[in-house]
Parts: C-alpha cells; sequence; structure tokens
C-alpha cells in the first residue's frame, strides 16, 4: 500500500506544473458533466446541450486563446472584450450600410483585430509600457469607437450573411429521437468549427514551433530567455499581434452568432476569457499555460452556469457567485501547485 | 557666452524637473488648464446659484471637477498603496462600493425598501459598511498576500461575484431614503456653499499625510514593493504589510461608497461607480508611479484622480456624448504615457544631446 502511494505520488510529482493544471481542470470538467447528467439529467443526457454550450461559446473560445497566448508570455490584454463589440458594430455597419459583403466583412474584422495588435504589441514591446495600462486604454478606445462607429443596436439583414449565420452543421449519430417519433439531429454552428480549427492550430504552434517555445521562455523568465539568444521584445510583439489577430477571428464569430451589432455585445468577455484561461491552468506570472486546458476553462466556466440555471437558481446573482467561488477553488489549487514546486525545491 | 550658461542652467533645471514623478500629472493638469483657456476662458468661472433646495452655493465648471473627483481621489489613495505593497492592481474596488452602498441602505431601512423613519443612525450605518468593506478587503489582502496569488486575478473574484452580492443583500430591490439629512453627505449641508464630498476627500488626504509622515506605513510599504526578500531580512513581515494595504483600501472604498450612495440617496447596483477601478487604476499610472510596485508617490497619483476628472469634464462640455468619451480618454491616455514612458525619454534626452553637440560644433566652427 505505501509503495503505491509512494509511486503516486511521485508520479504526481514528477508531471510538469501544466500537465498537472490541466488534468486537473479536465478532471473537474468531466465530472461536473456527468454529475449534472446523473442528477439533473434533461437537457444534459442529449448531445445538443453539449453543442449549444459550444454554439455560446465559440467566440470565448477564440478569445480565450489569445488571452492564454498573452498570459504566457507574462502579459494581459482585456481589451479584447470591447474589441469583439468593435468589431461587430463595425461588421454589421460594413454589410448593411456600406454595401459589404460578407467578405469585406471578414476583412475588415481582422484588419480591426490586427491593427489593435500591432499598436499595443508596439506599446508594449517596444516602448515597455505595462501591458495593463496599454490595453486598458485600448479598451476605452474600443469601447468609444464602438458608439462613435454607431450608437444603436441592429439586426444585420444581409441576405448572405443571415444565411450564413444560420447555417447548421449537423453531426452525425448526436441526435435524439423526440416524443413523436420524429429524429431531431443535433447541430453546431460554423462558429464552432473555427474555434476548434483555432484550438489545434494554436496547440500545434505552443507545442512544436519555435514561436510558441518562445512565448513560454519569455514568459518563464524573460533574462534568461533573453540570454539564450531569444528576441525578447519582438516576441512579445508577436503574442500581441497573434492575441489581436485571434481578437479579430473571434470578433468576428461573435458577430456570427448573435448577427446584430451593439455596444453592449461582448460586455465583461474579457473578465470571462481570463477567468477560463485561469481555470484552464494559465498563469497570469506567465510561463505556465496550456491551450487545451483553456478550452476546457470555456466549457466549465459555461457549464456551471448552465447548472445553475438548470438548477432554477434564476436569480441572476447565483451566477456570478458561483463563478466566483470556482475561480476562488481553482486560485486556490494552483497557489498550492506553486507551494509544492518551492518544497520540492528546498527538498 | 554669459546668455548660453544661462540657458543650460535653465535647460538643466528643466531636465531634472522632467525627472520628477509629480511633473507627468501637473503637466497634464497644465496642458488641460492651458487648452481649456485658449478654448473657452470661461471654464474657470465660478458663480452664486441656487440649488433644488434654495441655498445659495457655487457653481462651475472647476467645482464639478472636484467635486466628482472626490470618489476617484479617495480609491486613488488606496490603489497607490496597494500598487506599492503588491505590485498589481485591485479590480474589485466598483463592485465592493456596490457591496459597501448596499450594506449602508441596508442597514438605514431594514426590510422596508422605502422606509418613514431610518432605523439606524447615519453613523452607524456608515460603520457597519467600513467593517464589512474591510472584511472584503481582508479577504481579497489574504489571497494575496498569504496565498500568493496576482492581485489582479485574486480580486477578478470579488469583481465577479461583488454586485451579485450587493443585490442580495438588499434581495434585488432599490431602497430609496427620503430623510434629508442623508443625503447632506453627497451633495450640500445647508448654509455651506462648496459640496461636501469634497471636504470628505480632503479629509482622507489630511488623515493619509498624517499617517504616511508619522508611521512607517510608506516606508515598509515601499520596502515590500522594492524587494520582498531583502525587506523580510530587515524584519518586516511582508505578507502582513501587503495585507495591511488591502484593508485600507477597504476603507477607502467604504468611504467613496457612502459618497455615492448619498449623492443619490439610493443605488444602482449594476451601474453605480462602474469602470471605476479603471480610472482609479489609471489615476495611479498617471501619477508616474510604477504599477509594478515599489517606489510611490501619493500626492501624485491624487493629482492624477483629478487630471482624469478635469479631462472627462472638459470633454463633456465639448459636447462629447457620456458613451464616445472612453475614445477620446483614451487617446489622452497613451499620449501621457508615451511620453512618460522611460525609453521614449531616454530617446529623447539623447536626440537632444545630439541636437546641442551639432550647435556646439557650428558655433565652434
Amino acid at each position: 500500500m505505501k509503495t503505491v502511494l509512494n509511486k503516486k505520488t511521485r508520479r504526481l510529482s514528477t508531471m510538469t506544473d501544466t500537465n498537472l493544471l490541466l488534468t486537473i481542470t479536465i478532471v473537474v470538467f468531466v465530472l461536473m458533466y456527468l454529475s449534472a447528467m446523473l442528477f439533473i439529467g434533461r437537457g444534459f443526457l442529449r448531445f445538443q446541450m453539449f453543442f449549444n454550450i459550444l454554439n455560446e461559446n465559440a467566440a470565448l473560445i477564440i478569445l480565450s486563446c489569445a488571452m492564454s497566448i498573452v498570459m504566457i508570455t507574462g502579459g494581459i490584454d482585456i481589451s479584447v472584450g470591447k474589441l469583439t463589440a468593435l468589431i461587430c458594430m463595425s461588421a454589421a455597419v460594413n454589410l448593411d450600410y456600406q454595401g459589404g459583403n460578407v467578405m469585406t466583412a471578414v476583412l475588415l474584422s481582422l484588419a480591426i483585430g490586427i491593427a489593435f495588435g500591432l499598436v499595443q504589441g508596439y506599446l508594449v514591446a517596444y516602448l515597455d509600457i505595462q501591458p495593463f495600462i496599454v490595453t486598458l486604454a485600448g479598451m476605452f478606445f474600443a469601447k468609444g469607437m464602438t458608439t462613435i462607429v454607431n450608437s444603436t443596436q441592429f439586426n444585420v439583414q444581409n441576405e448572405a450573411f443571415v444565411a450564413l449565420k444560420n447555417t447548421r452543421v449537423y453531426v452525425p449519430g448526436t441526435g435524439y429521437v423526440n416524443r413523436l417519433g420524429v429524429y431531431v439531429p443535433a447541430y453546431v454552428e460554423i462558429g464552432v468549427i473555427i474555434a476548434l480549427l483555432t484550438v489545434a492550430v494554436l496547440f500545434v504552434v505552443l507545442r512544436w514551433t519555435k514561436l510558441g517555445r518562445n512565448f513560454y521562455a519569455v514568459g518563464g523568465n524573460s533574462q534568461s530567455a533573453n540570454m539564450l539568444g531569444i528576441n525578447v521584445k519582438r516576441t512579445k510583439f508577436l503574442a500581441h499581434l497573434l492575441c489581436g489577430l485571434l481578437a479579430g477571428i473571434g470578433g468576428f464569430v461573435y458577430f456570427l452568432h448573435v448577427g446584430s451589432g451593439a455596444p453592449s455585445h461582448a460586455t465583461g468577455a474579457e473578465m470571462n476569457a481570463i477567468a477560463s484561461s485561469i481555470i484552464g491552468g494559465t498563469m497570469l506570472t506567465g510561463g505556465v499555460g496550456n491551450i487545451v486546458g483553456t478550452l476546457f476553462g470555456v466549457l466549465s466556466l459555461s457549464t456551471i452556469k448552465n447548472i445553475v440555471t438548470m438548477l432554477g437558481l434564476d436569480d441572476a446573482w447565483w451566477t456570478n457567485i458561483t463563478v466566483a467561488l470556482m475561480i476562488c477553488i481553482f486560485l486556490v489549487v494552483q497557489s498550492l501547485v506553486l507551494l509544492r514546486k518551492k518544497t520540492k525545491a528546498k527538498a | 557666452m554669459k546668455e548660453l550658461t544661462v540657458k543650460s542652467n535653465s535647460l538643466k533645471k528643466l531636465t531634472q524637473m522632467m525627472r520628477k514623478q509629480i511633473f507627468i500629472p501637473v503637466a497634464a493638469l497644465l496642458i488641460l488648464i492651458i487648452f481649456n483657456l485658449i478654448a473657452d476662458p470661461s471654464f474657470f468661472q465660478i458663480s452664486y446659484a441656487e440649488n433644488s433646495a434654495g441655498d445659495p452655493v457655487l457653481s462651475g465648471y472647476l467645482i464639478t471637477i472636484l467635486d466628482n473627483a472626490s470618489e476617484l481621489a479617495i480609491l486613488a489613495i488606496g490603489m497607490t498603496l496597494v500598487t506599492a505593497a503588491s505590485g498589481g492592481q485591485d479590480i474589485s474596488v466598483g463592485a465592493a462600493i456596490a457591496i459597501s452602498g448596499s450594506v449602508v441602505l441596508r442597514v438605514l431601512c431594514g426590510d422596508n425598501p422605502r422606509p418613514e423613519e431610518l432605523q439606524a443612525s447615519i453613523l452607524t450605518a456608515f460603520l457597519v459598511s467600513c467593517l464589512v468593506s474591510m472584511l472584503f478587503g481582508a479577504f481579497n489582502g489574504t489571497l494575496v498576500a498569504y496565498f500568493n496569488i496576482q492581485p489582479m486575478i485574486a480580486t477578478l473574484i470579488l469583481y465577479t461575484a461583488g454586485r451579485s452580492i450587493a443585490a442580495w443583500i438588499n434581495n434585488n430591490r432599490l431602497p430609496i431614503i427620503s430623510e434629508p439629512v442623508f443625503g447632506y453627505f453627497g451633495t450640500f449641508i445647508p448654509g455651506i456653499p462648496i459640496p461636501t464630498p469634497i471636504f470628505i476627500a480632503a479629509l482622507c488626504m489630511i488623515i493619509i499625510a498624517l499617517v504616511l509622515k508619522f508611521t512607517t506605513l510608506g516606508l515598509y510599504t515601499q520596502a515590500v514593493g522594492i524587494n520582498q526578500n531583502s525587506a523580510k531580512l530587515n524584519g518586516i513581515n511582508p505578507q502582513l504589510i501587503k495585507f495591511i494595504t488591502y484593508v485600507i483600501m477597504g476603507l477607502c472604498v467604504a468611504v467613496a461608497g457612502f459618497i455615492k450612495v448619498t449623492r443619490f440617496s439610493t443605488i444602482n447596483y449594476s451601474v453605480v461607480a462602474a469602470d471605476i477601478e479603471m480610472d482609479a487604476i489609471l489615476a495611479v499610472a498617471l501619477g508616474g508611479n510604477a504599477l509594478s510596485g515599489g517606489r510611490f508617490s501619493m500626492v501624485s497619483s491624487i493629482l492624477g484622480a483629478y487630471v482624469i476628472q478635469f479631462l472627462t469634464t472638459t470633454l463633456f462640455k465639448f459636447n462629447v456624448s457620456s458613451s464616445a468619451l472612453p475614445a477620446y480618454k483614451a487617446i489622452v491616455v497613451i499620449i501621457l504615457v508615451v511620453i512618460s514612458a522611460p525609453t521614449v525619454r531616454e530617446r529623447l534626452s539623447k536626440f537632444w544631446k545630439r541636437v546641442k553637440a551639432t550647435r556646439a560644433g557650428k558655433e565652434v566652427a
């Protein structure tokens, strides 16, 4: 018995922080979803429930990935939420008032995202200004610009866009037979496919490319990264640029989901993205994190929100309080992981 | 020749001044004042007018700025200490203000959202809200100091839950207090023409000035912020210092929240003090304080808070709509931050030197 335990602790202690935190996240998500299936049943027993969570959060997944990358390099970007609102509004105006088509809307979204990434990246990396202040200004700017572009909410009427928005990708073998005996297939939206592709690409980039490894090195210890010959400034700049590009994609995916422009879109998305990244095991101190963890972070966050609503605790405050509680628990776990590292180093 | 030395002396003085921390907020304030003077000197007019209660009060843009900046200035005090000690910012202050305001109303109103008589004295309500806010501050402080969690992330918890907790304290009702005395704290005391929040803010500043002068709080906070380990070796308990700064932040939040609720004698949980945390952090940054902790200048931070309000009021005066305001604010902030960035300054001073060298070379030739 003792040897088994020893073996287990040894295996646990040889695990890297990234892997340990990732495992915790995935286990928590699976447990949460299973218990929801067992005790709540109803919708949770159908695949569509899971797909709906994905549909609702496709944009958040991309934004959280953007946040994770910046956080891995030791920075932060709190402008992504308001940037999403700005992109939605600009794309909507482009489609309905300026006679644009879907292609121009996509290009416009990406251009706005990249422009923000360029400016913020330059200010953070080359002028050495604190990322929090730079992106705070970016957030203010995006927030103000949204209402300057157009101050009222409106739904996009462009036919090609609406057709794209309503496109459903049916996933074979996941539907269910309803009471009338009709087979209802389960579907996901296009945004989900984009989001999952993004996650896959970023996973490869972070794990197997030089750029990805540089992100970790710079976030872990920028001085030693510098001594290893890594161009720290350029790496930070590229991280913010990539974040901007992803925010552009995420903004368009959000737009594709809601199909309207409004200044109130994606309110608090930046904080949700940060929370998802943390739950997924990314640390704000930099150098630790995983894109797959971030994906599960988003899923956990939205699953718990769904569970709270399903339990009939409709009062809006319960969702926020539960989410806060969840972040709190994950933070304490992370801090314990760090402590474990310290004691290991002492031993 | 003599002229030249005088010139170089004044230049030296100028560069010395520029190096001082307080230069940034003062320069920003001067730019804003000059801009307003050129655009419309009536900005600085102060006149006597009657308020809704029929008392003669001072009115004018300057009074509005001083009045509305009170909460921000008070929060800047706490935020400066928190930033200096823990090298991070408290982003939960807006939500915490909602909580403290909600507590004040709950104590005063009891279960009835439209009370005929107050259920407790205003002082009791204020003290209870101070206690609650300090408890929440202690919660943040515990996470930051003892669990070693990044401040921004630790306070994200209260940021998420705060407004919900505030709504829950009053069962999601919006109490309104009709007692006029309650409103005196946020508006005017009859017979005194200056808004009360200005006095409250001034009082807070005097208190913090005395505390920094006569206690070691300032010194210890900076020591912990600069190097936690060496502070520890010198017999300072860094965790305790960090914890204390968060509790002080809680106290500042309680005062700011009290002003906020007394302004309108009611509260709107989702809107009250929205985004004020960002402004408070901005005030600290505009004050030239490093957001990564260490040395701080309280005067600069407070001045930074007034600069932000000055900017906001100026923009309002030029008919910028409140929703478009952040965009202009962002541009100003970016310009200020870029000018004050160390790398930019270095490049500028190098540029100056080169200009001077070529000039001197020409003179010799």
